[in-house]
């Protein structure tokens, strides 16, 4: 900071300060020792009903999806509400909706990070988590939606077979695959780094033997040695500035899956920009959804406070505004563009046979996250689980009405077809909350749902009197 | 390091503890002062201020990844050009054989693959991890409280360029510093 210079100015800068009270991170005056008792807390004791219980509902959703899809491999994809001229359907949707939920921890754990938002401690961990699992889920789709997965996951890379054949890598499909698999593995071992001290706070704690084992095994024989820290933020800090530009490619690249075509209703350059804040306002919604259950669950409310919250619906609003724009923008193109397939496509989609699943849309996302401008409404935890619902459900909706209103009505008229996904589409969709929830559930009894080790970097420590020390606290002097 | 204690066990150094990161800085900082050549202090999270008060150097880790980065950069441009120019030329709707704007996803992907897994890869290795047998020196350190480890050497005093690690004496130089519950700590695993 540039020392002060004039007596006014000094003043002024007083009266800022005394006006700003610095963000508390952690509530209800907690010591380093008491964040490794509640947050290792879900870890030491035994699930108990509720959990067990929602844990059978995720493995019978799951099994009923892998029912469903195992009778679709044996009789084909005609099961499928697909036919021409809609190839894509409920599967792609899930796709994209799934790589949009995972979006939001690597925001928050990469950009957040970048940008020394201390606030995202509390909610990185859990956040990435959730991102790995919805790529896992995402994952699923294109595989089982091509009908033969064991070729689809071999042919889709790269390797020399006995067809002498490569790869198309000029095809948006393919970037897809580097992509979405560079994503996976980078966020894997992105959460991975971050996890070792607090696998090893854990390994301390165990008092049996064989989980002392487990997380030994896991902790890689970390001793918060500072030499160790000082590579490890480094390479944090690497591993941050990498996932950044990759979580914006990503999307960009789910979204060159319909940019690149020729279609009416895809071919429009604001896509990528467009999927990103997409992803990011669907991906938060999810992390609120999740962490206004596990707060409570888990008793973190002082770890996961209001603040916390209220800043992640405020990005929620931002975004969801962010898309809102893009709908506009597509109209405005649509009509300026002077094409006439361009208008038709537009025109269709609000008010043609799907106009239930745009108005849905624009209310789940546009209309409903308005009320986050009110801070009672952004504070609420009530407000704010329905809201995140909400959203949720107007994103799955928006990919659902840019894949299949774009198909329905292709250039011939005689082709055109109302899509309607059969239940086979809804069976294997639902199993794959539950094979999302499965991994959820397990997360959260093995592994520490909060970093501690970055909480505790945030919390003031004990001889600490300015924990965020402000040359502006020198200035008295002067005045 | 090889000094061996009459257990059989290895002797890892002396370790004495402090309650809160200033103290330990301060502590720090005197022990580098007084010319110990083999120290480190042991955190529940990354203390700012340590490394420097350590008299350690920035990690040359950015080096790995910028070098990685280029690897994968270059790898992704000369697979794509390779398959689709060179081995199996295959016309794709009239598109060039080497159509470069289309393979810059990729490319750019394996950038960032290679520099990613290779940051964590020289992160590990660097810091001797994964090391399963190696224990915890006291389970407080990944809980609440901070550490300080003077570490025997075995070319200390060669030249009188490093104080020599005298058991006794380190712990009594700790102590003096401020630390609490001063003990010699031994090691186990391979260091």
């Amino acid at each position: 900071m540039r020392p002060l210079q004039g007596h006014r100015q000094a003043k002024e800068m007083i009266m800022l300060e005394d006006k700003y009270t610095p963000d508390v991170y952690v509530t209800g005056g907690k010591t380093f020792a008491d964040v490794n008792n509640d947050i290792a807390a879900p870890l030491e004791r035994f699930p108990a009903g509720k959990w067990w219980a929602c844990f059978i509902l995720a493995l019978s959703a799951f099994g009923l999806g892998a029912v469903l899809a195992a009778d679709m491999f044996m009789n084909g994809l005609g099961v499928l509400g697909l036919n021409q001229p809609n190839g894509w359907g409920v599967f792609i949707v899930n796709f994209v909706f799934w790589v949009g939920i995972g979006h939001a921890g690597t925001l928050i754990s990469a950009v957040l990070f970048l940008f020394r938002q201390k606030w995202r401690t509390a909610i990185n961990r859990s956040a990435e988590a959730m991102t790995i699992f919805a790529v896992m889920t995402a994952l699923l789709f294109p595989v089982i939606h091509t009908g033969r997965p064991w070729y689809a996951v071999i042919w889709l890379l790269p390797y020399p077979n006995q067809r002498h054949l490569w790869v198309n890598f000029r095809s948006p499909l393919l970037w897809d695959v580097f992509a979405v698999g560079t994503y996976f593995t980078i966020s894997a071992v992105f959460w991975f780094t971050g996890l070792i001290p607090d696998l090893a706070s854990i390994r301390d704690r165990a008092k049996n033997p064989i989980r002392k084992m487990i997380y030994s095994v896991l902790s890689l024989g970390w001793r918060g040695s500072n030499k160790n820290w000082g590579h490890y933020e480094i390479a944090y800090m690497l591993l941050a500035g990498l996932s950044t530009p990759l979580v914006l490619s990503v999307h960009s690249v789910v979204s060159f899956d319909f940019a690149v075509s020729n279609l009416p209703g895809w071919h429009t350059t604001i896509f990528p920009p467009y999927f990103v804040a997409g992803a990011i306002f669907s991906g938060f919604a999810m992390v609120v959804t999740l962490l206004v259950i596990a707060r409570e669950v888990f008793n973190l409310k002082n770890y996961i406070t209001i603040p916390h919250l209220e800043k992640m619906n405020k990005i929620i609003m931002a975004t969801g505004m962010t898309v809102g724009y893009a709908y506009a923008c597509e109209f405005f193109i649509a009509w300026y563009s002077g094409s006439p397939f361009e208008s038709f496509a537009f025109i269709n989609r609000a008010f043609g046979p799907y106009w239930w699943a745009y108005w849905i849309m624009i209310s789940c996302n546009v209309l409903i996250p308005q009320l986050f401008w009110f801070k009672k409404c952004r504070t609420s935890i009530p407000v704010m689980f329905v809201v995140s619902l909400f959203v949720n459900i107007g994103m799955w909706f928006e990919r659902f009405v840019i894949v299949v209103t774009s198909l329905h009505r292709d250039y011939l008229p005689s082709n055109w077809r109302y899509y309607v996904p059969t239940w086979y589409d809804w069976g294997i969709t639902l199993g794959s909350f539950g094979w999302f929830f499965i991994w959820f559930l397990l997360f959260c009894r093995i592994l520490p749902v909060i970093a501690m080790a970055e909480v505790k970097s945030v919390m003031p420590s004990e001889g600490d009197h300015h924990p965020h020390p402000a040359p502006l606290k020198e200035i008295p002097s002067h005045v | 390091m090889s000094k061996v204690s009459v257990s059989g066990k290895r002797l890892a150094g002396v370790i004495g503890f402090f309650d809160d990161p200033h103290a330990l800085t301060k502590a720090t900082e005197k022990v580098r002062d007084a010319n110990y050549k083999d120290f480190d202090a042991y955190t529940p999270y990354p203390v700012h201020g340590l490394l420097t008060a350590q008299g350690l150097e920035r990690s040359p880790l950015p080096f790995v990844t910028l070098g990685a980065g280029l690897t994968g950069c270059t790898l992704g441009f000369l697979l794509q050009y390779w398959t689709s120019a060179v081995d199996w030329p295959l016309n794709v709707a009239g598109k060039p054989f080497n159509s470069l704007p289309a393979f810059i996803p990729v490319i750019f992907e394996l950038t960032i693959l290679f520099s990613g897994l290779a940051t964590v890869a020289a992160m590990f290795i660097i810091n001797g991890l994964p090391n399963m047998k190696r224990k915890a020196f006291d389970p407080s350190i990944t809980r609440d409280r901070f550490a300080l480890v003077i570490e025997p050497t075995e070319t200390s005093g060669a030249k009188g360029k490093y104080k020599p690690f005298i058991e006794s004496e380190a712990q009594e130089f700790l102590k003096k510093a401020g630390a609490k519950d001063v003990r010699s700590v031994y090691s186990e695993g391979w260091f």
